[in-house]
């Protein structure tokens, strides 16, 4: 981060320095700004934004009136017959897969990009390590969920022509259509994910851990610490606020996930994100409406990321 | 941090970091393997059963060393058939051999062309790609030197709108988008493409740059100034070829991203410019488990992002490191 100060230096002019910025303030309003609030506005109308939401209500059933898009968006994946059955289609939702991912995948990234981060600090050709784990960063997601389909392929006749479902019936076991079964379908998505995106954990975890001075390490070894109690208790607590904004930013990552659900099951089988609901909204049935709906809800749910990104800007400044 | 304190622990460490490696490698090397396979081999033996040439059950146990034998057994069908397209019950290469010619397509070089094949998608990728990185960057680089060395009213709390713009998902301007695409006719097109990348490519971009000129020395623009230069000299003569590694991280970041991304072109070029992605997730989609033409073509994909990435890793991680959110 800079740690001079940036008051400028030469003289300018009052429009001078507008010419400058303008043109990207220009895109970024047509791009971002004003789409925001359009999408706003249209969340409260029909499904082609010709009337408000309200008048889609249907006699005889529950209606919120103007929140009938948002109505939709929280309660139609629900099963609200009774308790049991609201709470076990929660968990097959959009929202209830939307917590499995952030719980899975943000703890599986961090845990094990930082695991690998301290074990790679102590081999030889740490750089080598580090670019494996890392590599699948570089592809897209598209390509990383035809690399696992195949991993996760269920061959109907005896051959098993995917490595998990051979592993499983060479042991004895009866081979499992992953990406089919519920509810482990959503998990077997998610450890996806978990290849994709450690990599990116460990990198900024490991540059972190490589800031400790060592005599703070050398120090806790001599006193007699262990290897599992000077990670533990020297260096967690030291990284700890970059392991913080390692999670924030997995957590922002993973609401806005999309390409690994659409390529792998395109939402089938339950596995629907809200990303992936709201795609199938607005496309495959048109009812803009109610996908507005849902990305209204979704940006809810980032607000508190953007807070925290704008204050932690701010106290960047005030050091700086 | 020193290497290996107690000799326990570096066996443990050294077993503990292979067998993570291996398990992060074998996906790909599946897919790259299956990829060199014909079709009928990659639906009746698992991909791993290539490397035991002398026991597998189809092994004719003829002369031939064993890289011989492993070579007998992979072919690049697979890779003409995804770039050509072809989708028939054979192979490109035989139909054309046989004179039968497959049902829309010359047999010649034209054929890389066609609009179902990865050539033509590479090419769309590619012509997608390189002006949805510069725009950006081009437009973020003014706007960054402002906000780093011009005062201006506002500057600051415009700064901060630009580190919130940052996360938001692009899911929420799809529509509105849309409609206004559609209304100047600039859906299927590749400008509609470019726009919205720069667009949601600037706030990154304009933060990490504007972080690096922000960094440079104080003195350097008093100097510039004693000596009589503008704004404009300092920035074009002075600022950009000393932000060049800055511009180089973000580059290969913005290159990455908009290579790698499927739902904004899904959604603004579809069918009618398909894209790497797009053609990939169409083929998987649409035909289900031809294997043989889904990993061609998702290793043909992968092949630029992984030049990119191993031969640039340094810049990548820095323009990653420097902000990190993005999208």
């Amino acid at each position: 981060m800079a740690k001079t100060n940036v008051a400028p230096v030469m003289k300018q002019g009052k429009v001078i320095p507008w010419l400058y910025v303008l043109p990207a303030l220009i895109i970024m309003t047509i791009f971002i700004v004003y789409p925001m609030i359009n999408t706003i506005n249209l969340s409260f109308l029909n499904k082609n934004g010709t009337a408000s939401a309200a008048t889609t209500c249907v006699e005889g059933e529950p209606c919120w009136g103007i929140f009938e898009n948002y109505r939709y968006a929280l309660t139609a994946e629900l099963d609200t017959t009774n308790f049991s059955t609201a709470w076990n289609s929660f968990w097959l939702s959009s929202y209830g897969n939307m917590l499995k991912w952030l719980v899975v995948m943000v703890t599986g990234t961090v845990v094990l990009g930082l695991v690998f981060a301290v074990l790679a600090d102590r081999i030889k050709h740490e750089a080598l390590a580090k670019s494996v784990i890392f590599m699948p960063m570089a592809i897209s997601f598209v390509g990383a969920g035809v690399i696992w389909r195949f991993m996760y392929n269920y061959g109907t006749s005896k051959v098993q022509t995917g490595l998990l479902n051979a592993i499983i019936t060479s042991l004895g076991g009866e081979p499992v259509a992953f990406l089919s079964t519920i509810p482990i379908n959503t998990f077997m998505l998610i450890i996806v994910g978990i290849w994709m995106w450690t990599g990116f954990c460990m990198t900024i975890l490991s540059s972190a851990i490589k800031s400790i001075p060592n005599e703070v390490i050398e120090a806790a070894r001599i006193d007699g610490a262990g290897e599992f109690k000077v990670f533990t208790s020297i260096m967690v607590p030291i990284i700890a606020p970059t392991i913080t904004v390692v999670i924030t930013t997995m957590v922002i990552n993973v609401l806005k996930l999309f390409d690994i659900v659409y390529v792998m099951t395109g939402g089938n089988f339950s596995t629907n994100v809200i990303a992936t609901r709201m795609y199938t909204e607005m496309y495959t049935n048109s009812q803009d409406g109610r996908g507005t709906a849902i990305a209204v809800i979704l940006v809810i749910a980032i607000i508190p990321f953007i807070v925290m990104n704008i204050r932690r800007f701010m106290q960047q400044e005030v050091m700086r | 941090m020193n290497a290996g304190t107690k000799g326990g622990g570096k066996v443990f460490t050294t077993i503990a970091i292979s067998v993570i490696l291996i398990l992060w490698l074998i996906p790909t090397i599946g897919l790259l393997v299956t990829s060199f396979r014909p079709v009928s081999l990659i639906n009746t033996t698992g991909w791993w059963t290539v490397f035991y040439v002398n026991n597998g059950p189809e092994i004719n146990k003829s002369e031939g060393t064993y890289l011989q034998q492993l070579g007998n057994r992979l072919t690049i069908d697979n890779y003409i058939d995804a770039l050509t397209g072809y989708r028939g019950t054979t192979t490109y290469r035989k139909d054309c051999n046989d004179g039968s010619k497959p049902l829309g397509y010359k047999c010649d070089i034209s054929d890389l062309l066609n609009p179902r094949g990865m050539g033509r998608a590479f090419l769309n990728s590619v012509v997608v790609t390189i002006p949805a990185t510069i725009l950006p960057i081009l437009f973020a680089a003014f706007a960054a030197y402002a906000f780093a060395w011009f005062d201006f009213r506002g500057r600051y709390v415009l700064f901060a709108i630009l580190v919130g713009l940052q996360v938001v998902p692009l899911q929420m301007t799809l529509v509105p988008v849309l409609r206004m695409y559609s209304a100047l006719g600039l859906n299927g097109t590749f400008l509609a493409v470019w726009l919205f990348h720069t667009g949601f490519g600037l706030p990154y971009a304009i933060y990490l740059l504007r972080n690096f000129m922000g960094g440079l020395p104080r003195e350097l623009f008093e100097s510039a100034y004693l000596d009589g230069a503008t704004h404009w000299t300092t920035f074009t003569k002075l600022v950009l070829p000393l932000t060049m590694p800055a511009v180089a991280s973000l580059g290969i970041f913005q290159f990455l991203w908009v290579w790698n991304d499927l739902l904004v072109s899904l959604v603004f070029l579809g069918g009618t410019k398909p894209v790497m992605t797009y053609q990939i997730s169409n083929m998987v989609t649409s035909m289900g488990a031809g294997w043989h033409l889904l990993t061609a073509a998702a290793f043909l994909s992968m092949i630029v992002p992984m030049i990119v990435f191993f031969s640039l890793q340094k810049y990548f991680v820095r323009g990653m490191m420097a902000g990190a959110v993005k999208g």
